[in-house]
């Protein structure tokens, strides 16, 4: 079974995960919007809500955006791979699923000290990719192995209360 | 992403659509800084009425547009925000610095 920590310090482990989509692209920003029109679809058939969809969709697009202008300085021929998983995993206890994303790239290591972000009370254009990616998933972990960076990212699906017999 | 120009007196309205995103933001960028910059006009207006979807790319290009509107003393005004452009400029906490109508007619109002 395999574990990880996420940022809140939660621990969660990983029980059963089954391979929904994967991915492989070059840098090219031409390349979003077919990602981003696959994966509104696939959020949608996995049932989550609406504006849930816009926001995974966001946040890959972003992680993919960060990828081609900071990991590969805007090279479009570089490789970039993205896998979609619908897991089952344990959080504080409970029994949940959550579709797991991973994106991985195989450019310019990533400080981590930036991935703080920015203070957003600075009106200023650019720096929002990676607060919108914290806004819109759940739990977000970054990692650098083997000269590839690694970006994992999970959203939960919600809690449907077992309906009561009347 | 498609953008045209439309001129109504001394106001520029731009009419956007399709997806703002890494691909197409420096376009709009481009198209935002030479009618305030180049060109002088005293009022931007952006219709984003049939914008798909807008990244954190264009926002800054938004952003860059609000900039130099400040700069050079014109308005930059922004109407037609569906659901998912409130959202990312929500997200981004920058709804509010930007000067939002719901309609054309208010974009335009003197």
């Amino acid at each position: 079974m395999a574990a990880f920590a996420v940022a809140t310090g939660a621990r969660i482990d990983v029980s059963r995960e089954s391979l929904l989509l994967r991915m492989e692209l070059r840098s090219n920003p031409e390349m979003l919007c077919v990602v981003r029109g696959a994966l509104g679809q696939l959020t949608e058939k996995l049932g989550f809500p609406e504006a849930e969809c816009r926001a995974v969709v966001l946040a890959v697009d972003e992680a993919l955006t960060n990828i081609i202008r900071h990991a590969y300085c805007g090279h479009a021929e570089r490789p970039i791979e993205l896998s979609f998983r619908r897991i089952q995993l344990r959080r504080d206890g409970a029994r949940r699923e959550a579709l797991e994303i991973r994106v991985a790239d195989r450019g310019v290591k990533i400080d981590s000290a930036k991935l703080c972000g920015r203070p957003l009370e600075e009106v200023r254009p650019g720096g929002l990719g990676l607060h919108l990616i914290r806004q819109s998933m759940d739990t977000i972990e970054f990692r650098r192995k083997n000269g590839r960076n690694q970006l994992r990212m999970l959203k939960f699906f919600q809690v449907t209360e077992p309906q009561k017999d009347s | 992403m498609q953008i045209s120009a439309r001129h109504l007196d001394k106001i520029t309205i731009f009419d956007v659509s399709g997806d703002i995103d890494l691909a197409t933001s420096p376009e709009l960028r481009k198209a935002l800084l030479r009618e305030l910059r180049e060109l002088r006009m005293p009022r931007v207006v952006l219709n984003l009425k049939a914008v798909r979807y807008i990244d954190s790319s264009g926002v800054a290009s938004l952003v860059e547009g609000l900039k130099a509107s400040r700069d050079v003393g014109a308005r930059f005004v922004l109407f037609g925000l569906n659901t998912t452009v409130r959202e990312v400029l929500q997200l981004s906490k920058l709804l509010k610095i930007f000067e939002t109508y719901d309609s054309e007619e208010q974009a335009v109002a003197p």
